[in-house]
């Protein structure tokens, strides 16, 4: 039944036992004149409480660790200023003008530097620039995948990567991930299974290093198994890599796309070694791949941002960006210890977390019974916020768990969030004690905090 | 300040979980004051804003924080501290009103029926033991039932249980959004929200609005996703059933001593008998909210009713 506004005829009123006329026919209404109209990929796409609660996380006064903007404070904005100023006065209608759709070919050559630090050797003309790397695996996605096909992702995965999934309504098939990354048995068995169901899996979406939302790293030795079982098994890889150059202990880790250029499309992105409102990320791809990408870029926005693009080259070119990755580096060190040593402190011995080597995450499970999005309202009250486990997994798992962001609070307000969230796990570790264990709950769709929460 | 400032101050955000909703409602209200030549300034509650209405009082504050930031009774108190007038019920009235369990009781107390339910705390059940204490709501008050915070709004938190397995979790969620919960009677029938507005002769109701979510239960999603619900203004009722209804709003109201603007939830059993669940003091305005559903099939705006009731509160000064 169509549902603008019509008069509600659909159900007569009810009879009125003194036979009286029934009062004026009413107006019926789904406040959506549009309502039977949407694409059915829009299904789920439902106000959630968790989202709303969210709202309050954005108040100062709560220790927010359910975010994950980037700390870029430490930025020189007087060098990014005069570099800007630069842009304007000297190309300023080059910059703001339409471009390439596979993106400036100067930035996709300092990209390659970039990318030289892994171990990759890559040749510009295989980079396609994204708005964010969010959008290459937009694009990948569009390009590979039709409704029902398969994509492997760890257990848990990057929210935003599964939004995606879900829009181009892929079935999502989640791998377990151990301290060192994902497990290759579990990869091999997930493969074997999905494919004698009679399922096409289009690639394994990974993210090897100080992963989001779960903190652990795919160990080096386990880096030529997972690429040897994908070779076998004929398996594309979507490597997703924003924060490999920002671990703290060593050099980085030697990208899965060093070793293996056929098998791979690789994505980048400068919103956590620059800044994210530029919104400049990249796909390395096949040769044959790269060509459908730069097709669907111009498809999708004729040719990524131009003017961001110039800023990021000039930004690289006259900054000194690697000491600034080490200054990065430093100021999430010292978060990152902050968290550990205050969940050491404060939380029961029933809690387990994740020790992150880079990156801005821990991966925290919960002590047995409890359950972190029924637990949400009451750490809102208790004013700290995190993102309950549930949105990281396609099919309403992680109830136990939850991801707890140290990359834009103080240390101080870091030990206070912890000091605030041991509290509420007490309180709810009692109620559970009085009414027993959770019952698992429904998965909902969108349950994750909107980007700019930090 | 010498001159008298003609600027309404909306209030809206706060910190409680209603945050979004009340910003929503803000919103709308403002641009329709706006839209009805107010002077309007939307504010959120923050340290700043005793200090801002100390120098700078407004000609009058609309209230339209959801939740206990603005319906517990407290905002009033300070706006009265500060001699601000305000759209809405006095903070005595807000207190009464935004317990659920109280004012179930003061409502009764005037002849409204309402749903048999229990207030209890956390720690009851804790001392007392849960499983014993479950067995004995279920056997006192039937399946299925419906637990909620004694205090809070927008269905958060709020869960029909339909069978004695459902009950822990449904009170484990409850007490995570606040200390007591309601346990109430599941009255079924058709869900309705009825509408007081007080102009110079008295409070009056508007037309009813029945609402009709598609998953059943008219949960927090179902409110705040358009096209979700269904919406009928006015419901398509016998007369007998929507004049019960406006006078089950209109006593409940009078009741309560609200003031100005409030919303009844009830329900519309087969029998045609009207149940009273609860009263909102500072009802949503929302895209997808039922007062300006209300609102629209009395012939009238949100504009044309708040801009009268900004008027009657700066007439009343209080």
């Amino acid at each position: 039944m169509p549902s603008g506004d019509r008069p509600a005829e659909s159900r007569p009123p009810a009879p009125d036992p003194a036979g009286r006329p029934a009062v004026r026919v009413g107006r019926e209404t789904r406040l959506d004149t549009y309502v039977d109209r949407y694409a059915a990929r829009t299904k789920g796409m439902s106000a959630s409480e968790i989202r709303a609660l969210f709202a309050v996380a954005s108040r100062p006064e709560v220790v927010s660790l359910a975010g994950g903007m980037p700390n870029i404070s430490g930025l020189p904005l007087d060098v990014v200023g005069a570099a800007l100023h630069e842009l304007v006065l000297d190309r300023g209608t080059v910059a703001m003008q339409y471009g390439p759709g596979q993106g400036d070919p100067t930035l996709r050559v300092q990209i390659c530097e970039v990318m030289r630090r892994e171990g990759i050797a890559a040749h510009p003309d295989d980079v396609v620039v994204t708005v964010g790397s969010q959008q290459a695996v937009d694009l990948v996605t569009r390009v590979f995948c039709d409704p029902g096909d398969v994509v492997l992702c760890e257990a848990p995965s990057y929210v935003g990567a599964l939004g995606v999934f879900r829009a181009y309504e892929c079935e999502v098939v989640h791998v377990e991930m151990d301290d060192d990354g994902l497990v290759p048995d579990a990869l091999r068995q997930a493969i074997a299974v999905t494919r004698a169901a009679g399922k096409s899996i289009k690639y394994l979406y990974t993210i090897p290093n100080y992963h989001n939302p779960a903190g652990v790293t795919l160990s080096s030795a386990r880096r030529t198994e997972i690429l040897d079982i994908c070779a076998e098994a004929d398996l594309l890889i979507l490597e997703d890599n924003p924060y490999g150059l920002l671990g703290f202990e060593a050099e980085p880790y030697r990208a899965l796309r060093a070793d293996e250029a056929d098998r791979i499309v690789y994505l980048g992105s400068f919103s956590k070694t620059f800044a994210p409102g530029f919104r400049v990320g990249w796909a390395l791809a096949p040769h044959a791949v790269r060509e459908k990408l730069v097709l669907a870029q111009e498809s999708a926005t004729l040719c990524p941002p131009v003017f961001s693009q110039y800023a990021v080259s000039a930004y690289l070119a006259t900054h000194d960006w690697q000491g600034q990755i080490k200054q990065f580096q430093e100021t999430y060190r010292e978060r990152r210890d902050a968290m550990l040593e205050a969940l050491a402190d404060q939380l029961p011995s029933q809690a387990t977390w994740t020790r992150p080597e880079g990156g801005f995450y821990v991966w925290l499970t919960l002590p047995e019974g409890l359950d972190a999005k029924a637990m949400l309202p009451r750490a809102v009250t208790e004013r700290v916020a995190y993102v309950p486990g549930t949105a990281f997994y396609a099919d309403g798992f992680g109830s136990r768990c939850m991801r707890l962001s140290y990359c834009h609070p103080s240390p101080e307000r870091i030990r206070e969030g912890v000091r605030r969230l041991a509290a509420v796990i007490q309180a709810e570790m009692e109620l559970r004690e009085t009414f027993g264990a959770a019952l698992p709950r429904e998965p909902r769709g969108y349950e994750a905090p909107n980007p700019d929460l930090s | 300040m010498s001159e008298q400032s003609d600027r309404i101050v909306v209030l809206a955000g706060g910190l409680a979980h209603e945050r979004d909703v009340s910003l929503r409602s803000g919103r709308r209200v403002a641009d329709a004051l706006r839209q009805a030549d107010f002077e309007v300034e939307q504010r959120d509650l923050d340290t700043h804003l005793v200090p801002g209405m100390q120098d700078d009082p407004p000609a009058c504050v609309v209230p339209l924080l959801h939740g206990e930031d603005g319906e517990d009774g407290a905002l009033q108190e300070v706006l009265a501290l500060l001699g601000v007038p305000h759209v809405g019920s006095s903070a005595a009235a807000c207190r009464l009103a935004f317990d659920k369990a109280v004012a179930k009781s003061v409502v009764a107390s005037a002849g409204v029926s309402t749903p048999d339910a229990l207030a209890l705390p956390a720690e009851t059940f804790r001392e007392l033991g849960a499983a014993s204490m479950m067995d004995a709501l279920v056997e006192q008050l039937g399946l299925p039932l419906v637990v909620k915070p004694t205090r809070g709004g927008s269905a958060l938190g709020v869960h029909v249980v339909r069978s004695r397995e459902d009950l822990p979790s449904a009170m484990v969620g409850c007490f995570s959004y606040g200390p007591v919960a309601l346990v109430e009677r599941f009255v079924g029938g058709t869900e309705v929200a009825a509408t007081v507005v007080e102009d110079e002769s008295g409070p009056r109701a508007l037309p009813v609005v029945e609402i009709r979510p598609d998953g059943g239960v008219y949960d927090y999603s179902a409110r705040y996703t358009a096209g979700a619900t269904e919406f009928v203004v006015p419901a398509p009722l016998s007369p007998a059933a929507s004049e019960a209804c406006a006078a089950t709003a209109l006593a409940a109201h009078q009741a309560l001593g609200l003031r100005d603007l409030s919303r009844s939830d009830l329900i519309v059993a087969a029998d045609g008998s009207v149940w009273f669940l609860e009263v909102n003091v500072s009802p949503g305005m929302t895209e997808t909210s039922l007062v300006p559903l209300a609102v629209e099939a009395a012939d009238a705006t949100l504009g044309s009713v708040f801009g009268d009731l900004v008027r009657r509160a700066i007439d009343r000064k209080h």
